[in-house]
């Protein structure tokens, strides 16, 4: 058994860091910064308005993907995958 | 063929289809009934969850919602999907390896407490049985609509149905019913998106074309157009909020805590072998759910310019389309010809007062409208639209062939369906399980539990029915007591469970009973009224402009402050949940539930 205490702690590190893209996009770009970013346009739709009903739910997806991913090789390296 | 008898052929089938799989997956042990065996493939788990999470409300309320909130409408969007990160994130790969059968019986080993296993199990039922009384009444709404039969009688073929299913095949069941009842959903939801689509954009991606140009207007953007029309009419710009950020921001977050902290989803979670597997099919859950909430958004703009470019102004006895005046049989729609010119006309504001629209019978107007009880309003608006039916009523809208109607119908059935029948387990399970088993009679057999599971479900669909055959009048008022609830009470327990070890019983019982209770009093006084008639008539009635909905964000953090500084200052939790808690963080040794026993 390698240190778990580290592998927890990569854990949280990885945890932090997508959680912290998860309230950028949606509380963020959605919410807090919405009219601001709505001056930006692509297409039809104001960036801000896209944010809030489009984009933050594919960011959405992707994180949970980008952490399965990450913590796939983690329980590889510290050996506690099944 | 009518549409009538396409609905009657299209659910007929879709039926079929759940009534087979019912009798396929038969439960045999409480293990199956449970946890459908723990033996759930990831991709199946997720269509699963996907289907126990989209509702009625998903399915037919949302779009419409939106269509009439504009941007506001975001809350919903981001609030019903940012919760499947928190739960991918932070809890389920966790619940999972901790391996049982029950959000209670987590509470309850983690504080080694039946006093916290029996709040866990109070706040389940109560979670569970709000939102299974608005399932029954959706399939009752859609039955009554399409098919022409009786309310009543539509809630009891859903009961028979929910009934053979949920109580033969418990989890096991009702998985893989689900799975089919996703694949009928999802297609019947994105059918008439892609050809409205098409049909207003030339772009056959809905998600797209409501930011493409117009196909009638040359460079013209429809939701420019949208803007354009709605400003005319005197409604905020659709892109525009008129909501506070403050408050935007706790609704959002509400229902996102609230997500995540709903029994009947974590619970969908103990069904696949692996821990790895947890986490992969939570990622599956939230993009098949992304389907549909990335298309309702461009739905809720199409119907809304299709609303007013071809009702507004439109001459009631000629030139008003024909599915107005269905819709206005039904009750769902109204107009009340104000200025006297014959045509309908909309503007901001309600048309009437009151919250429900009256009519007088069927007594017609000189046009052939229907009159309506309700005193009409000031405003030049004359005409009164049910949010609920947009989706529903957006195929006809459309113009779009008669079985695309038919299948919104099963569509809507199968997301009402799946959803009771989730929750429906989850009510059975706290009864048998968690309050029989392991509080009150630890004596009986498996055998026994899995009856009394069995009876559990059987009288909780007789309930479910009884609500939707006599719903209470506050069922959507109580669905925001029911996500508040949740992120209140679920969420900061279990969050502080796995990540906290020396939260302890003391810290996490006081932090729920603190949590709940502000989150219930604030919801009971300001969205109910109750005890202070002043506050009920001073609208809004809030405070630091936070609606009730939003409320629940307060309550988890006291939640989380109570249960910190209240674990702080007691004793450490004893050695072997502090083992219990090293245990679950990691991955390997996840068993499944029968080696614990």
């Amino acid at each position: 058994m390698k240190d778990l205490s580290k592998y927890w702690r990569t854990n949280l590190r990885y945890m932090l860091i997508l959680m912290s893209i998860w309230f950028v996009v949606s509380f963020g770009c959605g919410i807090l910064f919405v009219d601001q970013l709505d001056t930006i346009r692509i297409g039809g739709f104001k960036l801000g308005f896209w944010f809030a009903q489009q984009g933050a739910i594919y960011v959405f997806v992707a994180l949970i993907f980008v952490y399965v991913y990450l913590m796939n090789k983690l329980d590889k390296a510290y050996e506690v995958d099944e | 063929m009518d549409i009538q008898v396409w609905t009657f052929i299209i659910v007929g089938l879709t039926f079929a289809l759940y009534i087979a799989i019912a009798i396929w997956s038969k439960a045999s042990s409480t293990k199956d009934f449970y946890v459908a065996g723990g033996g759930v493939s990831p991709l199946a788990n997720g269509m699963a969850t996907a289907a126990d999470w989209m509702s009625a409300a998903s399915f037919i309320s949302m779009a419409g919602l939106i269509s009439f909130a504009g941007r506001d409408g975001s809350k919903f969007l981001m609030g019903w999907t940012g919760g499947y990160v928190l739960l991918a994130l932070m809890l389920a790969p966790y619940l999972r390896k901790f391996g049982k059968f029950t959000v209670p019986d987590f509470i309850g080993d983690r504080y080694y407490s039946k006093t916290a296993r029996i709040v866990a199990v109070v706040c389940a039922l109560f979670v569970s049985f709000t939102y299974v009384a608005g399932q029954m009444r959706g399939v009752g709404v859609v039955f009554s609509r399409f098919l022409e039969v009786d309310i009543n009688i539509g809630v009891i073929i859903g009961m028979v149905i929910v009934f053979f299913y949920a109580v033969l095949g418990g989890m096991k069941g009702i998985t893989y019913t689900q799975v089919a009842q996703y694949c009928v959903l999802i297609f019947a939801f994105m059918v008439p998106a892609i050809f409205i689509s098409i049909q207003m954009t030339n772009n056959p991606i809905p998600q797209l074309g409501f930011g493409d140009t117009l196909s009638g207007e040359q460079g013209v953007y429809l939701l420019d157009k949208l803007d354009g029309l709605s400003t005319q009419l005197g409604f905020n710009a659709y892109t525009n909020g008129s909501m506070s950020t403050i408050d935007l921001f706790m609704y959002t977050a509400a229902l996102m805590f609230g997500t995540a902290g709903l029994p009947h989803v974590i619970v969908r979670f103990f069904t696949v072998p692996k821990v790895r597997d947890a986490r992969k099919s939570a990622g599956y859950a939230l993009a098949l759910i992304a389907i549909l909430y990335t298309t309702a958004p461009a739905v809720a703009a199409f119907a809304r310019t299709n609303l007013i470019n071809t009702v507004h102004n439109s001459e009631y006895a000629t030139t008003t389309p024909e599915w107005f005046k269905k819709w206005e049989d039904s009750g769902l729609m109204a107009w009340i010809d104000k200025n006297g010119d014959g045509k309908v006309q909309m503007a901001a504001g309600p048309a009437f007062e009151g919250k429900k629209i009256e009519f007088e019978g069927e007594r017609r107007e000189s046009n052939g409208e229907r009159v309506v009880a309700n005193t009409p309003t000031a405003n030049a608006n004359e005409l009164y639209v049910d949010r609920d039916i947009m989706v529903l009523a957006n195929p006809e809208i459309a113009q779009l062939p008669n079985w695309v109607i038919a299948l919104v119908a099963a569509g809507g059935l199968a997301a009402a369906l799946s959803t009771a029948a989730g929750l429906l387990l989850v009510i059975s399970s706290s009864v048998s399980h968690d309050l029989l088993k392991k509080t009150f009679m630890p004596n009986i057999t498996e055998r026994e539990e899995l009856l009394y599971a069995r009876l559990a479900a059987a009288g909780a669909v007789i309930v479910a029915g009884l609500f939707g055959i006599y719903p209470p009048d506050y069922v959507a008022a109580v669905v925001a007591l029911a996500f508040g609830l949740a992120a209140s009470s679920f969420f900061p327990a279990i969050f502080l469970g796995i990540f906290d070890k020396r939260t302890n019983m003391k810290g996490a019982v006081s932090g729920m009973i603190v949590g709940i209770s502000f989150t219930m009093i604030y919801i009971l006084i300001f969205k109910f009224g109750v005890g202070f008639e002043s506050v009920k008539a001073a609208k809004p009635y809030q405070l630091f402009g936070i609606s009730p909905e939003g409320i629940g964000t307060i309550g988890m953090i006291l939640n989380f402050a109570v249960a910190i500084v209240v674990s702080r200052m007691t004793e450490v939790p004893p050695q072997e949940i502090q083992d219990m808690v090293e245990d679950i963080r990691i991955p390997r040794g996840a068993k499944g539930p029968d080696h614990i026993h």
